[in-house]
């Protein structure tokens, strides 16, 4: 029962990530309509739509035509992850994380955590360049270049419609993050990856740390697939994790045995954070 | 300071190209991928150019596909139409596409999966005819070929299995009578398709009878020809109109029509004097 409450966050992730699968699943075989379509476009109760923001811009410099519908869809998601969310799609939404943080975990359990054929220093900001190009070979081969080889995408639609040789690619990403680079699809190649990190640059819900509790070991280093926004903060300073990098996947929280990390709001709850958290209740 | 703007450029410039080398491999595969000229896409289709630019993948036209009210059961299996086409597919990743033989369109007379469509990829505007009235009737989905080397009709044996299949029956497949002269006395009765009535559902391809179907759905673009504007039904004052803005200059210019025909074939040509 501890564990379980101790490893809330990802367990609630994974069921997250499950739920939204299964309800994709469910539109196409039993006709619901709670969620239906996939990640790159979905109606919400039939009514509400949701576009994927990175998926809308390669249409837009291909030069497709915008309907009204695909604007809506982009507008909620901005606001949703824009306001609230942050990356919180990469890790409570897209199932591809599911693969990632297999790999992690093989990574882990292995102890070759940092055994990395490619230097992480150097292609740190890869993935930003990566999503310019792809837009700009969008507008080059004129349709959506992403969209062709998303495993995001081939991940949902393979749940929902049947997934073909899609597995391989799947295997791939396993296989790359897994022995070539750690954390190297999310948090090095993905697109949409890079884009949730500037829509939700500025989000409302954050981790806190409070330097107080925190005694250094290191387990939310260890365990951060993104932990260049962690390491200026991390024992340095009480402050939110502003680095545009961090997934609210909460796993930082979870593994700290101090207390000195929390979800908290950011430019609403400021200081008080930090006062509360001087009598720890463990 | 001169050392680190080097290394900051240096590793700008090696992402940059890292990025420009990877996109490169994936416009490759998208440039392979996307050329799929057999691909039947689901009614009220954009001219498939267009329709890889706009189509988002989201398979709300499958799911209205599958759910529609229409259910086709044969032999207790449910017949499915439109796929999403998965990797190792014939299709374009992702993009709505149906295989007639196995799952014809059923042409549903509310078109579902066509108003499901959320980016204007499938469009009332393709399915409509010249008084712009929407029906199903009006999609063009493909047209139906027939080979007469393996259609049973033209060895003179009794079928019609696709003229009856036919939604369209008597407008896009009709039934054309011969005299079979090996007999004397039997009539071939040869199916004929009419490009104009016919959607492209695939109705024919899935009932009819021989092993490998003797008719076949095609893209439109990929079978049709196009007369052009030098030739012209000249009982027919519509295709009259078809030519009325056709260029009156007749002959083809090429680099060597710079030239009169005798210049040019006694260019280089030494006389003796």
């Amino acid at each position: 029962m501890g564990q379980i409450i101790k490893n809330k966050y990802l367990i609630l992730r994974r069921l997250s990530q499950i739920l939204i699968l299964f309800l994709y699943f469910g539109a196409n075989y039993f006709g619901w309509k709670i969620l239906v379509g996939n990640l790159s476009f979905s109606k919400f109760l039939n009514t509400i739509p949701l576009t994927d923001p990175y998926a809308f811009l390669q249409m837009v410099f291909a030069g497709a035509i915008i309907s009204a519908d695909l604007i809506i869809g982009v507008l909620v998601i901005l606001i949703i992850y824009g306001l609230i969310g942050g990356r919180a799609f990469c890790s409570w939404v897209c199932p591809v994380n599911m693969i990632t943080d297999l790999a992690a975990w093989v990574r882990r359990k292995t102890n070759h955590e940092k055994d990395n054929l490619i230097s992480t220093q150097k292609i740190k900001k890869f993935r930003y360049f990566f999503a310019a190009t792809l837009l700009l070979i969008s507008a080059i081969v004129g349709a959506a270049a992403f969209e062709f080889i998303s495993p995001i995408g081939i991940f949902t639609r393979g749940v929902a419609f049947g997934i073909g040789f899609g597995w391989i690619w799947l295997f791939v990403i396993f296989l790359f993050d897994a022995f070539v680079l750690k954390n190297g699809w999310c948090g090095h190649i993905c697109p949409l990856g890079a884009t949730y990190s500037i829509i939700g640059a500025k989000s409302l819900i954050r981790v806190y740390h409070t330097k107080e509790n925190c005694t250094n070991c290191g387990n939310c280093l260890t365990i951060c697939p993104e932990n260049q926004v962690l390491s200026p903060v991390i024992n340095k300073k009480s402050d939110f994790i502003n680095g545009i990098e961090c997934t609210n996947c909460g796993r930082c929280i979870e593994v700290c045995d101090d207390n000195a990390l929390k979800f908290s709001i950011r430019y609403l709850i400021k200081q008080k954070g930090a006062e509360n958290e001087k009598n720890p209740t463990k | 300071m001169d050392n680190k703007r080097r290394s900051f450029l240096t590793s700008i410039i090696q992402a940059s190209a890292a990025a420009v080398a990877a996109g490169s491999v994936v416009a490759g595969f998208v440039e392979e991928n996307k050329d799929k000229p057999l691909t039947l896409r689901p009614p009220g289709a954009l001219k498939e150019e267009e329709f890889l630019k706009t189509c988002i993948r989201c398979g709300l036209c499958v799911e209205a596909c599958k759910n529609r009210e229409n259910k086709v059961i044969i032999d207790g299996k449910e017949i499915e139409t439109l796929k999403l086409a998965a990797p190792g597919d014939k299709a374009p990743i992702g993009t709505p596409y149906f295989i007639p033989r196995t799952g014809p369109c059923f042409m549903c007379d509310t078109i579902p999966c066509m108003y499901a469509c959320p980016t204007g990829a499938l469009t009332p505007d393709m399915c409509k005819n010249d008084k712009g009235e929407v029906s199903i009737d009006y999609a063009k989905m493909g047209v139906a070929v027939i080979d007469p080397s393996s259609c049973i009709a033209f060895w003179g044996l009794q079928c019609t299995a696709c003229y009856r299949a036919c939604p369209e029956m008597d407008k896009a497949i009709t039934i054309e009578w011969r005299k079979n002269e090996r007999t004397g006395k039997h009539a071939y009765r040869i199916p004929v398709v009419h490009e104009e009535a016919c959607t492209g559902c695939g109705m024919c391809e899935m009932a009819c009878v021989t092993e490998k179907p003797a008719i076949k759905i095609f893209p439109r673009e990929v079978f049709l020809g196009k007369a052009g504007d030098r030739y012209v039904k000249g009982w027919d004052k519509k295709d009259q109109e078809r030519v009325k803005n056709a260029s009156i200059n007749t002959t083809t210019q090429t680099g060597r029509s710079k030239k009169s025909a005798i210049e040019n074939l006694n260019e280089g040509i030494q006389w003796d004097k």
